[in-house]
């Protein structure tokens, strides 16, 4: 499945790094998300998109995951030709990840 | 006055500038606040305030701000409501006088104090910091400043609530600020009201998430929200956040009643993974957040409740952004309908391309996209076979360059394609694309001791 089904997202920018607050759209989906939604993941995911690595962090009580993506804006903000110079959609990027169901 | 008990309303009028002009209006007439927040400045904000200033030395602010102060002044009188903005940009002083001048002409003589925190702005000094061993090197990459010191355009470090809060102590109903954090602004009226202590470290870090979660406006009441977004009643109408807090430091984001929009767990925990770093280190002049140890509830329709906020002492350095003259970009844009369009774009961008490259143009990147195909997503858009049938495919091509004349001389090579380049093509009415100078961020540290806010008062 999608994991567009499982969670929502918001991303945005940091100089050329992008952050993507993945979010489970129930509770009991996150860990679910924590034990498929990996680092590796998600750095295989955006292969040949970012150029750097790839970082998580788990907000448990928020039932979120934050991504960060290294050297995915073509240097970032005012320097970057990207029409998403500022990681703003790479939110519903992520979302197009295929993954397992839960059970 | 606020009575003892009672929560301190603070809601926010701007997310940036460029933000909603009816926002701060319908903010202070929508139902009872305290404190109006008003944002402006992002990061290379302060470098167009700065060329803006080297012109003409009464500038170099936010100058949408006197308008709207204008336009709710006599309101905000009347209600004894309290702003923080940090429209002062890197002319604060100028922007008090603008708004005291505003305040005289609405009869609010003798009933106004503005507060100007200055001390943000350290390009007077830069030179004698480096020489003192500051190198400001860039957080990212780790270079010292000297490689592009003769190419800064402005530098400023970001203050905290401190000053912010000091003006409210001399009276200020107004506090107009240079580059104060965006989360600064919305701890200041708590600190100020519940007299937190500068070491309090669990309560600032709860005003510092509030802060955050309002300084980017309808962002965390309905705007941008992916959740069901066909379903967020009346975005037409949106309500701007307000932040209803406690002495205890929990609080409740809200907005007002009528107002369009939503406020969810979920929308709201969106804003709080909004531009994240390490979510158990968010640092700010005032405390280090941890964003890992907020508990939400649905306290009401449009209302979410925050508690068990924890923090821990601030840093002893303060960010400075500094702003620099990069280079030049352009970026130029056709248009190509079916049949095949996406072919034809492509095929297009090799003939320009290849134009480019028998012309020895030389650029730093030539970056392309194809808008309506894989602009945003890339490869995860799918297989160039999906884009076979597409009804129109923008080709959109830019390039950047330290010089200006490679980048002028491709702003030339975008229309003859209409003519001699690939069939279909339209989407030129816009004219010949516009070289832009490249202003680039470079973020870095310095010792706190060094940098001293300053408080002024101006009586209207």
């Amino acid at each position: 499945m999608l994991l567009l089904e499982l969670a929502h997202a918001r991303s945005g920018d940091k100089g050329d790094t992008a952050n993507v607050g993945l979010i489970a759209l129930k509770p009991e989906y996150y860990p679910h998300l924590v034990k498929h939604v990996t680092a590796a993941r998600v750095a295989r995911h955006f292969r040949g998109l970012i150029t750097g690595k790839v970082e998580r962090y788990e907000l448990p009580n928020l039932h979120a995951l934050n991504f960060l993506l290294h050297g995915a804006l073509d240097g970032g903000g005012t320097v970057s030709l990207k029409t998403d110079a500022q990681g703003k959609v790479f939110s519903t990027a992520l979302l197009r990840m295929e993954i397992e169901a839960p059970r | 006055m606020r009575e003892a008990g009672r929560p301190v309303r603070i809601a926010a009028g701007q997310g940036f500038w460029g933000d909603w002009l009816e926002a701060p209006y319908r903010q202070v007439t929508g139902g009872p606040i305290d404190y109006l927040m008003m944002d402006y400045l992002a990061e290379v904000t302060m470098s167009i305030l700065q060329k803006q200033k080297s012109r003409d030395p009464a500038t170099g602010y936010a100058k949408d701000f006197v308008p709207q102060m204008a336009r709710i002044l006599p309101l905000l009188a009347e209600r004894r409501v309290k702003v923080t903005a940090n429209a002062g940009g890197v002319n604060p002083r100028a922007c008090a006088q603008a708004v005291a001048a505003a305040a005289r002409e609405l009869g609010l003589g003798g009933k106004l104090r503005i507060g100007v925190v200055t001390g943000d702005d350290l390009l007077p000094r830069l030179d004698g910091l480096l020489a003192r061993g500051h190198d400001l090197k860039n957080l990212d990459t780790g270079r010292p400043l000297r490689e592009i010191r003769d190419r800064v355009l402005a530098a400023n470090a970001y203050l905290g609530a401190a000053p912010v809060v000091q003006a409210l102590r001399q009276g200020a109903d107004i506090v107009v600020t240079g580059r104060v954090t965006d989360t600064g602004l919305t701890l200041a009226p708590m600190v100020h009201a519940f007299g937190w202590r500068a070491d309090d470290w669990d309560r600032l870090a709860a005003g510092t998430v509030a802060g955050h979660t309002i300084e980017c406006g309808a962002q965390c009441s309905g705007g941008n929200c992916g959740v069901n977004w066909e379903r967020i009643p009346d975005l037409a109408n949106v309500g701007y956040p307000i932040v209803e807090a406690h002495a205890d430091g929990s609080f409740e984001i809200t907005k007002h009643p009528d107002t369009g929009g939503r406020i969810s767990v979920a929308g709201v925990t969106e804003q709080l993974v909004y531009e994240m770093g390490d979510p158990t280190t968010y640092i700010t002049p005032d405390c280090v957040a941890d964003f890992t140890t907020i508990r939400l509830t649905q306290a009401g329709k449009d209302r979410v409740h925050f508690t068990d906020i924890k923090g821990r002492p601030a840093t002893d350095k303060l960010k400075v952004s500094l702003a620099y003259f990069y280079g030049y970009k352009a970026v130029g844009t056709l248009v190509y309908a079916w049949p095949d369009a996406y072919r034809k774009a492509q095929a297009a961008d090799r003939v320009l391309r290849r134009r480019l490259q028998d012309l020895r143009l030389s650029f730093d990147a030539i970056h392309t996209e194809f808008v309506g195909a894989d602009a945003t997503h890339g490869s995860l858009a799918g297989r160039a076979t999906r884009f076979a049938d597409l009804p129109e495919v923008q080709l959109r091509v830019a390039v950047r360059s330290p010089e200006a004349a490679p980048v002028e001389r491709f702003t030339r090579e975008i229309a003859p394609l209409i003519l001699n380049g690939p069939p279909s093509v339209t989407g030129f009415a816009g004219g010949r694309p516009k070289p832009e100078e490249i202003v680039a961020y470079w973020p870095a540290l310095i010792d706190k001791g060094v940098v001293e806010p300053c408080v002024e008062l101006v009586d209207v």
